[in-house]
This record gives structure tokens, C-alpha cells and sequence, in this order.
């Protein structure tokens, strides 16, 4: 009989490789894709190609008698489905009701109108040709500032103004911190509009079974309990009858922490067409119709002595939305407010965001959410600052930063910073860096003409969403552990992770915690009819919060197993460790195995004692958590050609805790290269009509491997005292930190030449521009 | 049309559309699951296959120009249960994070230490250049086929 060894070793902060990735190496994992139902229908959606129109009419005739064509739905049909939920809440907050498929307007170029249902995916793409619109172009207008212009086109008829919503944010006071101020630099940074590119683009299978009365939807998806909960209700249908599965999920990045239209729409054509139905998103479509991320134009202001202390800070940021609201479209920029101070321990900000509607697909949450865009801003303007009173860039950080005996700290915006100590990761990045040499060796190029910069920032970000007064859906996740009769471990996390290792890294959690072998350890998620309600995977929160789950869950169990252990050993003087109950007194011991088994026995139970191991723990966070770190960035750029090249990346990221450096690394390398994206290549461009003119990956530049620099990551260890666990989060640091290092870098490459600003993407052509124009 | 091919090892005869693409072959009529479709415009590569010993996207071809060919997908790549050096690498070195990319990007790997046992950190690079990976940021995946180019050499 196999036995479960007791192995003393533990398992959290290895470096051991992931217990997801057989399937995934050997291409057997199954994503929406890959899932085949007999009798399954083939569904594709016919999209607006104008930002903004009326439909006069819709003929749907050739395509319904297109052979194997066997349904038609357009928006007619649909309309008391939904609506399409955003699940943000700001005073005053102007909704528009986003039908899943359009009735007679359409609102940015994708926008669904209508859907052909097949027998085979080629013959829905044959039908959807056929399908004839009677269009009424109006115009349109794509970008935030000329939608806030008198006379622009209105996205939304009722609302001329275009405006969503006003917020407004102070803290301290902000009038009395600039009238005391020596210098009040001030700068307009743009924070692009990013498509977040998961490689898995979404996907729906919907199967609905009438007998039984259930709905069984497979999405690709981040948040499973929550699309559950969205999706019964734009069906009408109760929400026990639905069953939504994430089974592997190709990436996210945020864009799929939402609820669209299409899972809606497919579980109204399977319940329409008793079949099961499959739509996969086309890249195109993933690029027109799937959120985008940022989309800031930023106005800041920030109020200094002469000696480098920040006095107050002023942000106006001006929020492209897009069309509508997906789930939590407006709450985005206030994240970006909060985070505001970044590290520096300013108390007097003032911030006002403008929601505003464009005739563009949605923005919503992509990797950091706010949080890249105000680490964006503050790291540029201290840079800005710097270069204003000829200060070293690492020095005016270092006057600034909230010290290490000022922890908890209250910020003005608000929050309460854990624990840091802001001035450990960036010494040692410079160390790593050995900052004096670089900046003699930069002095020596610059005298040979040669453009080297050196750029850092010092970011901070607010992670583990969170506590639930603070989170729209919830801030809490929940676990459960369940020991079978012969020993075997299930741990069922809410958190829904896709790419993240939690399979790995709670196992690791839990082999520590009982003290049996990983191998004995199974990870379930994703599917809301095996495991218990929870919020899902965003927000660098699975393992800080998902993860303090399972090990509360975990504590529960242990005390039962040294109950039921204590009682079959016939002692109250009991310990557990190892994997085993031990008499004190005798030295005699039980196994987990025994223990399990003799629990499910149920034989000569105490009173009120509850047979079989397993225990259920939802985890409410008292705080969000706050990693931090310093990214350095050497680069040398082209005079002749305006190339970027990156020498260094050194990232030094403080994620409290590490449960497995192998998995962190990875996080923080993948962060890097979106926030490289951002800084270097990536932009969605709309033109003036609203077409989406980077529409193909030929067109947005993600990078590739030949782009990405090798990245120098180290740590510094600072545990949280916000979970058990000490652990922070690490998925969006990358993203968070890098994006303002580049920028500042090549900033300072080019300011010999009077350089003072740049936004991204600072593409070949923007830069050898500027050159060109210093020159003449 | 009336197609063979034989794909990982076997044989399989069907009659296909002409317009058929060789991945949603593979997918749909053959019933594999490797080979993934991440674009369709044969930019993200998570779609490579071998196809008689080259490594091509097979969204951008059609089943019929298969027809005879010998095609290995990511599910050929193991023998008797024993991984493939590329995916034992992929697999120690974390080279894989959602997994999507990660058939192609393993096909497009072992292409590479093909055509030169060896590998240069610039000259891995420029042969993935054909395969997005939108997780990673590469550095896993270039040391995997570091790793696994080392593995062969023992």
C-alpha cells in the first residue's frame, strides 16, 4: 500500500517547479477550446464596422437560409437580456444601458449586432457575411480631450458633455503646501490606451440542459463565482441553475476579471437552440470588443522646498472610458488617486478625475489598474522635480520616502501602508548597479556625444484587494481542505488562478501546514459547482488573501485531526507535527492516515463531535497589503535611428514573503516586459473616426523574445502583518514598477539635448524626432 | 479532398475541405488539443507544428498542402512516457506560466537546438521571435532552451 512519508523538510520559499504545468507541456490541458459536446453549434457575431451609427434595419434572411445555419439572433431578440453589468458604484455616475447585442445604435467600431448560429464554424463565418445592416454613419469621436471639446459628437445623445462622471479627493491641505512652496513643477503624462493581449483570447462554451433546468457555461474567465452570480441575473435565471467552469484559462492580465456581453449571449442561444453552443473569439475581435487598459491624460502639479521635500501634490486625470462601463470601468482611475502619494510621505494631495465617453471599446482593469498609471505619474514628476533643482534622482527619493519607523502609515489619500522600508530596495538596487561608476561612465559618453540614460523609480502598490468595505464584490476569499479516508488532501481555493502556480504554491501551504507529502495534495478551482463561493484571481491578491484562506481552513483542520487523534490515542496531552498526532506523555503516535480513516469510521465518537475532515474558511483581509521596490534602467539610444536600447533592467521588488522564488521571478519578469510594452511599443491607436487602427498583432507591438532585455531581479524581504503568511502579492510589480524607469532613463539619455518629458511609447520615431529637431 | 497524413506517428485519411486550415484539421478532425490558435494571421505562433522535420504555423496552411506529410504537434513530442528534453526543461525552468503560447513555444524551442545544438542567448531570441508570450516576459522560456540545449550536450 502507498504511504504517505512524513517528511520533515518544508516546502514554502523553494525554489520547486510547478504541479500545473504536465498538462500544459504535453498540450493536454483543456481550454474553452478544446471542449467538444455532442451536438455542439458553432457561434459567430456580427460586429458594427462603425464607431458610432444608427442601424436603420437589419436583414437577416440569407444567412438564417444559409444551409447549416440554424439560428439568427440580433438585438430584437435579446433585449431583455442584461443588461451588461458594471459593478462600480461613484456619486453621480452616469450608466448607459449596455444591451448584449445593439438595438438600433451602435457605440464604438466591434460592437456586436447580431449573431449566426451553425453547425460548423465555417458556415457561421459564411452566414455572418450574409447578414445586411442598413447603416446611418454619424460621427464619432476616439480620444478623451476632443470628446470634452464644445461641439463634440455626443457618445451618448442624452449626455452631450460626454462626461461619465466628476470625482474629487483631498487630503491635507494642499492651498497651504503650495503658497509655502520654494518651486511647483507641473508636467501633462500620458498613460496610453494598452490592449492587454491574453494569448487565450475569450471563449464561451454554453450547454443548457432543460430537463434539468441547468446552464452549464464555460468562460475563459478570472472570476467564475461572480460571473455566475452577473450572468444568472442579465438570464432571469436563478443562480443555482448555472454552473460556470474557468477550466485553463489562457491568460488574463485583467481583461478577463469581467462579465461581456457574449456569455450572456451564448447562454441565451443554448437555452434558445437546446444545444450546446461554442463562440471563440477572433484576435480581431479580442483587439476591438475585449477591454483595454489606462487611457490617462494626466495633469500634474507638484509643490517642493529647495531642498527637494515634497510639499503637496495636484493630479487632474482626464479617463478615456470608452462606450460604456464594463464591471468596474469607472472605479479604475480612483485607484490611480490612492495611490497618488506613492512612496514619499507627503500629506497635502488634492485629485480630480472626469470620466469621460468615447466612441472606443471599454477601458477596465489590465495588470495594475490604476496603480501603473499613478506610479507612472509620481515617479516622473519626482524625476521632473530632480531635474528642476539639479538634485540626483536618488537622492531627492531618498529625502522623501516614508521612513521605516513611520509604519503603519496613514497617507492622505486614506490608507494605511503596512510595512516598508522604501530605502532598502533602491540602496540596493544602486549597489547592484554600482550607481557612482554608471554615472562617471555616463559623463565620459557624454562627452563623447553618446545619449546613455539612467532612469529608476521607486514604486509602491496597493495589492491583496482587499477589504470588502473597499471592494465592490467582496474583498474576502475563501478555502477548502478535505482529507479523504485514505489521507489524501483537496484543498478548493475561490481565487481562480490562470498562470499564477497556485496550484503549486498553496499545495506548498498546505504540505507545510499537515505535514504530508505534496504529492498527496490536490488544488481545485474554477468551478463553481465543486468549490464554495469566492471572488477569483485580480489585483495580486490569490495567494495574500486566497492563500491566508487555505491556511485558516488549514488551522481548523489541524484542530480536528488532533481531536479525533488525541481521542484514538486516549490522551488530552497531545501535539501535531509531521503529519502526526504524538502522546506527550507516552510517545505514541497516530497518521494523518489513520486519523483520516478512523475520522470517517466515525467510531466511538465523543459527544457532539463531527465525523470526516474538512473545513471551510473565508478570509477577510483588515488591509490591503503594499509591495514596493526600486527598478534601474540603463539605456543607450541611437542618435541616427532613435532605438532604444536596454542594457541593464536591475528590479529589486519587496514582496514580503516569498512561497516560491521560481514562481515570484516569473511574475516579476512577465510584469516587466507589459510594462516595457507600455514604455516602448504598445499604444492602441483609434483614428479620428473611431477604427481601431492597431487592430492585428501585425499593427500593436507586444514584445518578443528578441526585445525583452535580460532582467537582473533581486528581493528585499519585508513581511506584512496583514495575513499570517507575510506575503504581499508580486503579480502587477513588474507592470507597476517598470514602466516610469524606462521613460526616466531615456529622458535622462536625451537631456543633453534639452529633453525634459517624454510619453510613451517612445517609439524609434518619436525619439528621432526630438533629435532631429535638437540638431536644427 | 481526400487527405493522409500521419501525425505523431499514425496515419489518419480524411476527406476535407479544401479550405480546411491544417490547425483546425488537427483540432477538430484529428481531435488534438496541443496545437492552439492564438491569432489565426500566423503572428503568435502558439499554432507550430512540425511538419516533415520544419517547425511551421499551421494556421497559415491549409490541411490538403499536409496531405502526405509527416506532422508532429506537442502531444508527439514525449516517447514512452518520457518527457522530451525541451518540455523537462520548459517544466524545471518555469517556461510556462498560462500555458497557451506554450506548445508552440516548445516546437519553435526544439527547432531551434535542431538547427544548432548550441545556442547563443541572442541567436535563442531571434528563433522565438515568431512566438508571443504574453506571461513570461521570455527569460524562463530562453533559459529552458539554454537548459535543455546543456542536456543534450551531456
Amino acid at each position: 500500500m502507498a504511504t504517505t512519508i512524513t517528511k520533515p523538510e518544508t516546502l514554502v520559499g523553494k525554489r520547486i517547479r510547478r504541479r500545473e504545468d504536465p498538462r500544459l507541456i504535453t498540450g493536454t490541458a483543456t481550454y474553452v477550446d478544446d471542449i467538444k459536446m455532442p451536438g455542439m453549434h458553432y457561434a459567430t457575431i456580427v460586429r458594427s464596422p462603425h464607431a458610432a451609427a444608427r442601424i436603420r434595419s437589419i436583414n437577416t434572411k440569407k444567412a438564417a437560409a444559409h444551409k447549416g445555419v440554424i439560428a439568427v439572433f440580433t438585438g430584437k431578440d435579446t433585449q431583455k437580456v442584461g443588461p451588461v453589468p458594471c459593478g462600480a458604484s461613484l456619486p453621480g455616475l452616469r450608466v448607459p444601458h449596455h444591451h448584449i447585442l445593439a438595438m438600433d445604435r451602435v457605440y464604438f467600431a466591434g460592437h456586436p449586432v447580431a449573431v449566426v448560429v451553425a453547425t460548423d464554424r465555417y458556415v457561421a463565418a459564411d452566414a455572418a457575411d450574409l447578414i445586411e445592416v442598413d447603416w446611418d454613419v454619424l460621427p464619432a469621436v476616439a480620444d478623451p480631450e476632443k470628446a470634452l471639446a464644445k461641439g463634440a459628437p455626443a457618445v451618448h445623445p442624452e449626455w452631450p458633455d460626454n462626461v461619465a462622471f466628476n470625482y474629487h479627493q483631498e487630503g491635507g491641505n494642499v492651498e497651504k503646501a503650495f503658497s509655502e512652496a520654494d518651486v511647483v513643477v507641473k508636467q501633462r503624462i500620458t498613460s496610453q490606451r494598452l490592449i492587454p493581449t491574453a494569448m487565450e483570447t475569450r471563449g464561451v462554451v454554453a450547454d443548457w440542459r432543460p430537463a434539468d433546468r441547468q446552464l452549464n457555461l464555460y468562460s475563459s474567465t478570472q472570476i467564475p463565482h461572480l460571473m455566475r452570480t452577473l450572468v444568472a441575473q442579465m438570464l432571469g435565471l436563478e443562480e443555482n441553475r448555472l454552473r460556470v467552469v474557468a477550466p485553463e484559462v489562457g491568460g488574463g492580465f485583467g481583461s478577463k476579471l469581467n462579465v461581456y456581453a457574449e456569455e450572456a449571449l451564448m447562454g441565451f442561444v443554448a437555452m434558445k437552440i437546446q444545444q450546446p453552443v461554442k463562440w471563440i473569439e477572433s484576435r480581431r475581435e479580442n483587439f476591438l470588443c475585449t477591454i483595454h487598459g489606462r487611457g490617462h491624460v494626466d495633469h500634474y502639479e507638484v509643490a517642493a522646498k529647495r531642498d527637494g521635500t515634497i510639499l503637496g501634490i495636484k493630479l487632474h486625470i482626464i479617463q478615456d472610458l470608452g462606450a460604456y462601463h464594463q464591471l468596474l470601468t469607472p472605479a479604475i482611475p480612483t485607484l490611480s488617486v490612492l495611490m497618488m502619494p506613492g512612496l514619499y510621505k507627503t500629506q497635502n494631495v488634492r485629485a480630480d478625475i472626469v470620466g469621460v465617453f468615447t466612441n472606443c471599446v471599454p477601458t477596465d482593469a489590465y495588470r495594475g489598474a490604476g496603480r501603473p498609471e499613478a506610479t507612472h505619474g509620481i515617479e516622473r514628476m519626482v524625476d521632473v522635480l530632480a531635474a528642476e533643482l539639479k538634485m540626483d534622482p536618488a537622492e531627492i527619493r531618498l529625502k522623501n520616502f516614508v521612513t521605516k519607523e513611520q509604519f503603519p502609515f496613514p497617507t492622505a489619500t486614506g490608507l494605511t501602508y503596512d510595512s516598508g522600508d522604501y530605502a532598502a530596495p533602491l540602496k540596493k538596487a544602486l549597489d547592484i548597479v554600482d550607481y557612482q561608476n554608471l554615472r562617471n561612465e555616463q559623463a565620459q559618453a557624454r562627452k563623447q556625444g553618446k545619449l546613455m540614460g539612467i532612469g529608476m523609480s521607486t514604486y509602491g502598490e496597493i495589492c491583496a484587494f482587499g477589504p470588502s468595505p473597499a471592494t465592490p464584490a467582496g474583498g474576502w476569499e475563501s478555502a477548502t481542505v478535505k482529507i479523504d479516508p485514505t489521507g489524501k488532501v483537496t484543498v478548493m481555493t475561490g481565487a481562480s488562478p490562470h498562470g499564477q502556480g497556485e496550484e503549486t504554491t498553496f499545495a506548498q501551504i498546505a504540505a507545510d501546514e499537515l505535514g504530508v507529502n505534496i504529492d498527496d495534495i490536490l488544488v481545485l478551482h474554477g468551478d463553481t459547482a465543486v468549490v464554495q463561493y469566492g471572488i477569483g484571481t485580480f489585483g495580486s491578491r490569490s495567494t495574500a488573501v486566497g492563500g491566508t484562506a487555505v491556511y485558516f481552513a488549514l488551522q481548523d483542520l489541524k484542530a480536528k485531526i488532533k481531536k479525533f487523534g488525541a481521542m484514538l490515542l486516549g490522551s488530552d496531552d497531545v501535539s501535531f507535527s509531521g503529519g502526526q498526532v504524538i502522546c506527550n506523555k507516552t510517545g505514541k503516535s497516530k497518521s494523518i492516515q489513520e486519523i483520516a480513516a478512523a475520522s470517517y469510521r466515525a467510531m466511538k465518537l465523543p459527544p457532539n463531535t463531527e465525523p470526516g475532515l474538512i473545513s471551510t474558511h473565508f478570509w477577510e483581509p483588515p488591509n490591503f497589503t503594499f509591495p514596493f521596490g526600486a527598478h534601474i534602467v540603463v539605456t543607450d539610444v541611437d542618435r541616427d535611428t532613435g532605438a532604444v536600447a536596454v542594457r541593464r533592467y536591475v528590479a529589486v521588488d519587496d514582496c514580503g514573503n516569498i512561497l516560491n522564488p521560481l514562481i515570484v521571478d516569473g511574475q516579476i519578469h512577465g510584469g516587466v516586459a507589459q510594462g516595457l510594452g507600455q514604455a516602448l511599443w504598445e499604444q492602441a491607436v483609434y483614428d479620428d473616426n473611431g477604427q481601431l487602427v492597431t487592430g492585428e498583432l501585425m499593427d500593436y507591438a507586444v514584445p518578443k523574445a528578441h526585445m525583452m532585455p535580460r532582467i537582473e531581479s533581486d528581493h528585499t524581504t519585508t513581511p506584512t502583518s496583514v495575513n499570517p503568511l507575510g506575503v504581499k502579492g508580486v503579480g502587477e510589480a513588474g507592470t507597476i514598477g517598470c514602466s516610469p524607469a524606462v521613460v526616466n532613463s531615456v529622458v535622462d539619455a536625451l537631456a543633453p539635448l534639452g529633453v525634459k518629458h517624454l510619453d510613451m511609447p517612445m517609439t524609434p520615431e518619436t525619439i528621432w524626432k526630438l533629435i532631429a529637431r535638437s540638431k536644427s | 479532398m481526400n487527405i493522409t497524413t500521419h501525425i505523431n506517428g499514425k496515419s489518419y485519411s480524411h476527406d476535407v475541405e479544401p479550405r480546411l486550415l491544417l490547425i483546425h484539421y488537427l483540432r477538430e478532425v484529428v481531435g488534438l488539443t496541443g496545437p492552439h490558435i492564438g491569432c489565426e494571421t500566423s503572428l503568435c505562433g502558439a499554432c507550430t507544428v512540425e511538419l516533415n522535420g520544419k517547425a511551421v504555423k499551421s494556421c497559415t496552411m491549409f490541411a490538403v498542402q499536409a496531405d502526405g506529410a509527416n506532422v508532429v504537434t506537442i502531444e508527439g513530442l514525449a516517447s514512452n512516457g518520457k518527457l522530451h528534453a525541451m518540455q523537462e526543461a520548459f517544466w524545471n525552468e518555469h517556461g510556462a506560466q498560462c500555458g497557451f503560447c506554450t506548445p508552440g513555444m516548445i516546437m519553435a524551442s526544439k527547432q531551434i537546438i535542431d538547427r544548432n545544438p548550441n545556442p547563443t542567448e541572442e541567436e535563442i531570441r531571434h528563433g522565438l521571435e515568431g512566438n508571443i508570450c504574453r506571461c513570461t516576459g521570455y527569460q524562463h522560456i530562453v533559459n529552458a532552451v539554454k537548459a535543455a540545449a546543456k542536456a543534450a550536450g551531456v
